[in-house]
């Protein structure tokens, strides 16, 4: 196999609080291949958040160490785009504004002749080309997802973080967004890290699925997912994918009960 | 033969009368309500001039008299005052909501000075700055400024650092950053924060204008006030309130259109 692109080494992030430091994130290892969807799966308020930062740059290790094609990260860069919970479009720029904000820095590859049509192209990919002049205070939730899906993907980054994306969405929109994603990245190879509480989320989507335990986030088991792509909806309704799913949802329920017992030992 | 078009016309022209109307009628009612009061009896007539009393000598007095120059002089004042406090406001507002450490250090000052009433301080203005034009301005330029720093602070303490989080996995440097979404999630605050200040240091206006001044709307009062010319003392206060609305109205017009893409609640 070729060299891993994204390393995490022993990886330990712990919180300072008033009661002395909180172990959020413990001994986390694991690689990430070039065009590979690995899913963070895990309760919810286990670390799996601060997991993506780590990776994205915002959150530095306490122990061990991130490496990023051999290098240790460092901080954010344009190489990792980022997808927020809540999408993070800026109120401020109109949808194409919005999408020209990363083609436009000093930092962008993209040479000046060039932007308006990769703008107009993600605008495209996205269906949000009808909307290019509307503010984000005018567009519903699905809309301003895709519109940070298209930002982050014409600042053409190696790498997509996205931290639940498609939490807030209704089921239909949530579904028709995950086929989007999975007809964009067969069209550009990116490597993903996506993390979802969703157990058929992370199935349908990832080549690898990273179960991790309640607070302190630790690797509780990689599961290999045997389907390749393209993928169809028809997928969920296999066997092999009720199998798996079984096999996950428990994995998870297990870890759900641990954090929320967590929950109450706190309160 | 009235069209569907003449009908849709006919509405919106119907609409703008009745918005016109809505505008119009506290103005008449408080014109109505002064006129009554003045011929009512309740106060002595020599007390209170009427509505027209006092129109007429406005005319008189902006034609043919000092009001003119008396209006230049004070909205020169106020904008002077009130530029330089938030050109001052504006970048230390936004130190002291970005920066906890700038905050917890200059908290308590900022505090204590807004908590002085800018007259309190007119005699020691006097002292070490004459009572010449700088002393007026610098008055006024005290009232903009923790006027304005509050709003300021408050605003930017408020901002949400996602985006700030966004533009960096961008790749935005440091400048860019700022320039690109500091300054613009900053501009509604900016704009209020000069709003309030207009309106303190309109306030405070008199009180500045208390230090010998020859010109200007509050001298103008303060002579009226000295020989009992009761109708200019109207004509000082009406004026002033008129100046304050339009440049009210006129910084409303530049936040609309500057900020068009933030929710509001907007009027039909």
């Amino acid at each position: 196999m070729s060299q891993p692109r994204v390393v995490f080494d022993g990886v330990c992030v712990d919180f300072p609080t008033e009661t002395g430091p909180l172990s959020v994130v413990d001994d986390v290892s694991f690689s990430m291949h070039e065009n590979e969807f690995i899913c963070i799966v895990g309760p919810s308020g286990c670390g799996k958040t601060t997991l993506m930062n780590v990776l994205a740059g915002f959150t530095p290790p306490t122990r061990g160490v991130v490496l990023l094609d051999g290098q240790a990260v460092r901080g954010p860069g344009r190489d990792r785009g980022v997808i927020f919970q809540d999408y993070g479009v800026f109120p401020w720029l109109s949808v194409e504004q919005n999408i020209f904000f990363g083609l436009r820095l000093a930092s962008s590859k993209t040479p000046a002749n060039e932007r308006a049509a990769v703008c107009r192209q993600y605008l495209e990919l996205m269906g949000l080309a009808d909307f290019a002049k509307a503010f984000p205070k005018t567009l519903s939730g699905g809309m301003r997802q895709r519109l940070a899906i298209a930002r982050a993907y014409a600042a053409k980054p190696e790498f997509l973080l996205m931290d639940e994306p498609f939490g807030a969405l209704d089921a239909q929109t949530r579904s028709k967004m995950q086929n989007l994603l999975l007809e964009v990245l067969q069209r550009e190879g990116k490597t993903v890290m996506m993390i979802t509480h969703s157990v058929d989320e992370a199935i349908y989507l990832a080549s690898r699925i990273v179960v991790v335990t309640a607070r302190p986030a630790r690797i509780k088991e990689i599961i290999k997912v045997p389907f390749g792509y393209p993928r169809h909806e028809g997928l969920q309704e296999t066997a092999d994918f009720m199998n798996i799913k079984a096999h996950l949802r428990a994995l998870v329920m297990a870890e759900y009960e641990a954090q929320q017992m967590l929950g109450s030992a706190n309160s | 033969m009235v069209s569907y078009g003449d009908f849709k016309k006919g509405k919106i022209i119907f609409a703008r009368c009745r918005h016109l109307g809505f505008l119009l009628l506290p103005w008449c009612l408080l014109v109505l309500f002064w006129h009554t009061m003045a011929v009512s009896g309740f106060v002595n007539p020599g007390l209170m001039p009427t509505p027209a009393q006092v129109g007429s000598k406005l005319v008189e007095l902006l034609f043919g008299g000092r009001l003119g120059i008396d209006i230049l002089k004070s909205t020169q004042r106020v904008t002077l005052g009130v530029l330089l406090g938030i050109a001052l406001a504006v970048p230390v507002g936004f130190l002291i909501g970005w920066y906890k450490g700038a905050r917890t250090f200059l908290d308590p000052l900022i505090n204590f000075f807004r908590a002085l009433p800018p007259i309190a301080l007119i005699p020691l203005v006097v002292v070490y700055f004459g009572i010449d034009e700088p002393a007026k301005v610098i008055i006024l330029f005290y009232a903009s400024f923790f006027a304005g720093v509050i709003v300021m602070y408050e605003g930017v303490a408020q901002i949400s650092p996602i985006f700030i989080k966004v533009a960096r996995t961008l790749g935005a440097s440091e400048w860019e950053i700022f320039s690109r979404v500091i300054v613009p999630m900053t501009m509604p605050h900016i704009l209020t924060a000069l709003r309030v200040a207009l309106g303190v240091a309109w306030a405070t206006l008199v009180a500045s204008e208390l230090v010998a001044a020859q010109q200007g709307l509050g001298a103008l009062i303060q002579s009226a006030g000295s020989f009992f010319q009761i109708d200019i003392i109207y004509v000082g206060i009406v004026s002033i309130g008129a100046v304050a609305l339009a440049m009210d109205l006129a910084l409303r017009a530049i936040t609309r259109r500057l900020i068009r893409w933030q929710d509001r609640v907007e009027l039909q």
